[in-house]
């Protein structure tokens, strides 16, 4: 299992258009992906999953993969939270 | 043939087919299968119809609406593909033996029941998204029509009960030609829509949705507040001569776009915009407005689940002021509160909004809400003409207390370095205390502008909400016509401008009062300018002081109409 833990600093934290780039880039893994934050872990291909969690800005948050793809999914993420100015 | 009454809400006529913006009845029974796959394998087809419909849908928001608009139908899109939504109905459906529509709705009521017992606004946004998506399965599940507005693709007018402004977001506006709705009055939403987009309505027909179908020609009459259902060929030919009178008319007045506004006799007044967001713009200059005299900045913070931030606010003022270039923009710091609610401020409910805490009373309270308008405004302030004023001031002392407030973030900015310009400091005048103690004011104040809509309601002590009472919004009555002259002669005793920027301020019977009365600045619905432009062209002001004069003496509203109609239609 890969795992990776980030700070959020977009002003709106992962709401709307952040969700959205998010799930559809775990979307397109194999691997089974979850975003926890404050103890609660949710599908990251699932996006009322993200949405319900309200991550806001200043949240920690843990994204973990685990499947045949892992690392190249844990790796798109990451990419998709840096280039968008998400988290860091 | 039929045809409705209702309230003219935007002016202009319209001649197209009926396009009924209505909810399909997705009602259905729950039922026992007996092949769960085939049942999942329906549900998978009502998905991907679904699916391929958004996708459309997104792909023409996209070009007509723009990448923001669209971005809700791809969030959309992503709801049908979740599989924390999908997964348990399938599950429901093999293991309970159920209908997909049963399964569907079951599943998809529990998220919505989720988000909306969040305490967020936002998040509770989100359950009226589920609502959406689930709709439009349910619908291809049970086989009925869904109405797709932002598919649109020919001329119509849209008939609905009432339009939200997700709806409106949602129209094309090269096809759609008008509106009728069964509820709403001149203020409500879909009557401030159809003004900004330039087409007609009528709203309040009580019954366009029940006697219009889709398809029948209709004629909206936004002049006289009438609804012509499949008219005879006759009506149609009169109408069209009618529209193209109306047409030519507007040409007319359009040659005056570029003109100042002058009297017969050559007294120049500024006529201004009432604006919402820098969207609204683009029909200030297309109708020669000389300014914008409001600025409604509450738009900014409706519609969240969080006050804006300083950058953002910012950024809307820089664009509003730039895109005025030079030209005056006055600002009013945010109205809200009473009947406009922000529900993240957790205020609560009140017996009397409209006597309430809002505007001025809920700034100087919440003052870091306050001063980061402030903030934004002052920072803005070297990209053009900004002047601000504040709403609901009831006494001197609040004045005073605001205009500290803004000095002190002022003197803040220019010791962090940033050019903060000189800025015109005024105030709104609605409450008949501050109209009656107006030369006290003059004094400290750099303008007035005279906000009728709340000035006649506190004056005449009749809600504008309350239909029973509406005969009670008198804007030429002598009792108002007598505190707006008290406003504006204080105004002027100190050098000092008087504006307004209520409805009055646009409407045609009252703009030879205001005019003799001497009032510097009218600011209405953009739409409104030029025809006011044309009408004050061929009025001599020194008519109007001894018109005004005769108003103020007389004893009802009657009389001043009268009076008023007696000059200007010769």
């Amino acid at each position: 299992m890969a795992e990776k833990q980030f700070k959020v600093i977009a002003e709106t934290g992962i709401h709307a258009r952040p969700a959205t780039l998010l799930v559809q880039a775990a979307s397109k893994f194999d691997a089974d992906i979850h975003l926890e934050h404050k103890g609660k872990r949710v599908n990251l291909k699932s996006i009322m999953g993200v949405m319900s969690l309200g991550v806001g800005q200043g949240a920690e948050i843990v994204i973990s993969a685990e499947g045949s793809d892992e690392a190249e999914a844990l790796a798109a993420l990451e990419d998709t939270l840096r280039k968008e100015g998400l988290a860091e | 043939m039929s045809f409705l009454h209702g309230i003219a809400a935007s002016s202009g006529i319209a001649i197209a087919k009926a396009y009924r913006l209505i909810e399909p009845n997705l009602a259905f029974e729950k039922r026992s299968i007996d092949d769960a796959s085939e049942e999942i394998a329906r549900f998978q087809t009502a998905l991907s119809k679904s699916k391929s419909e958004l996708e459309a849908i997104r792909d023409k928001a996209r070009v007509d609406l723009g990448e923001d608009k669209a971005a809700i139908f791809e969030a959309h899109l992503l709801v049908l593909s979740d599989p924390e939504l999908i997964t348990p109905i399938e599950d429901r459906i093999k293991t309970d033996k159920v209908n997909a529509e049963l399964a569907l709705k079951e599943t998809a009521d529990m998220f919505i029941s989720m988000f909306e017992s969040m305490d967020n606004e936002y998040m509770k946004e989100r359950a009226a998204d589920i609502r959406d998506v689930t709709k439009r399965v349910l619908s291809h599940l049970l086989g009925v029509h869904i109405v797709n507005p932002s598919m649109i693709s020919e001329e119509v007018i849209i008939v609905a009960e009432d339009l939200t402004p997700s709806d409106t977001a949602q129209l094309n506006r090269q096809f759609v030609k008008g509106f009728t709705t069964d509820i709403g009055g001149r203020t409500s939403h879909s009557a401030i829509m159809a003004r900004s987009m330039e087409i007609p309505a009528v709203v309040g027909t009580k019954t366009a949705t029940e006697d219009i179908n889709n398809g029948d020609l209709i004629i909206v009459d936004g002049l006289n507040g009438q609804v012509h259902i499949n008219p005879t060929p006759e009506v149609v030919e009169k109408y069209r001569a009618e529209n193209a009178a109306f047409e030519a008319q507007k040409a007319e007045w359009a040659k005056l776009v570029h003109e100042k506004t002058h009297s017969a006799d050559g007294h120049h007044v500024e006529l201004a915009a009432n604006i919402g967001t820098p969207k609204d713009l683009e029909g200030v200059i297309n109708n020669g407005g000389e300014g914008v005299g409001l600025y409604r900045t509450e738009f900014l913070y409706m519609g969240r689940d969080q006050l804006p931030t300083e950058e953002e606010q910012f950024e809307s003022y820089k664009a509003v002021l730039e895109g005025m270039n030079g030209k005056p923009v006055v600002v009013r710091t945010l109205d809200i509160g009473g009947d406009k609610e922000l529900p993240y401020l957790n205020l609560p409910k009140e017996m009397n909004p409209f006597l309430g805490f809002r505007a001025i009373r809920l700034c100087l309270e919440e003052q870091d809400m306050f001063r980061t308008q402030l903030r934004a405004l002052l920072r803005a302030s070297s990209y053009g003409n900004l002047k601000i004023m504040f709403p609901m001031i009831a006494t001197l002392d609040e004045f005073r207390q605001g205009k500290a407030i803004l000095e002190e973030e002022k003197q803040k900015l220019i010791s962090e370095g940033i050019t903060v310009t000189d800025i015109e400091i005024g105030i709104m005048v609605e409450i008949p205390s501050t109209a009656v103690l107006a030369d006290q004011f003059a004094k400290e104040v750099d303008f007035f502008s005279i906000g009728t809509n709340d000035l006649i309601q506190y004056t005449m002590a009749a809600d504008r909400m309350n239909e029973r009472v509406s005969y009670l919004y008198q804007p030429y009555n002598p009792a108002i016509l007598r505190l707006v002259k008290m406003v504006i002669d204080a105004a002027h005793k100190e050098g000092k401008w008087a504006g307004m920027c209520g409805e009055m301020a646009g409407d045609e019977l009252a703009i030879p009062l205001l005019l003799g009365l001497g009032l510097d600045e009218f600011s209405m619905s953009a739409t409104s300018i030029l025809k006011a432009r044309s009408l004050i062209r061929d009025l001599n002001k020194s008519d109007m002081e001894q018109l005004a004069n005769k108003a103020l003496q007389m004893s009802n509203m009657e009389e001043v109409v009268t009076l008023v109609k007696s000059v200007t239609t010769k």
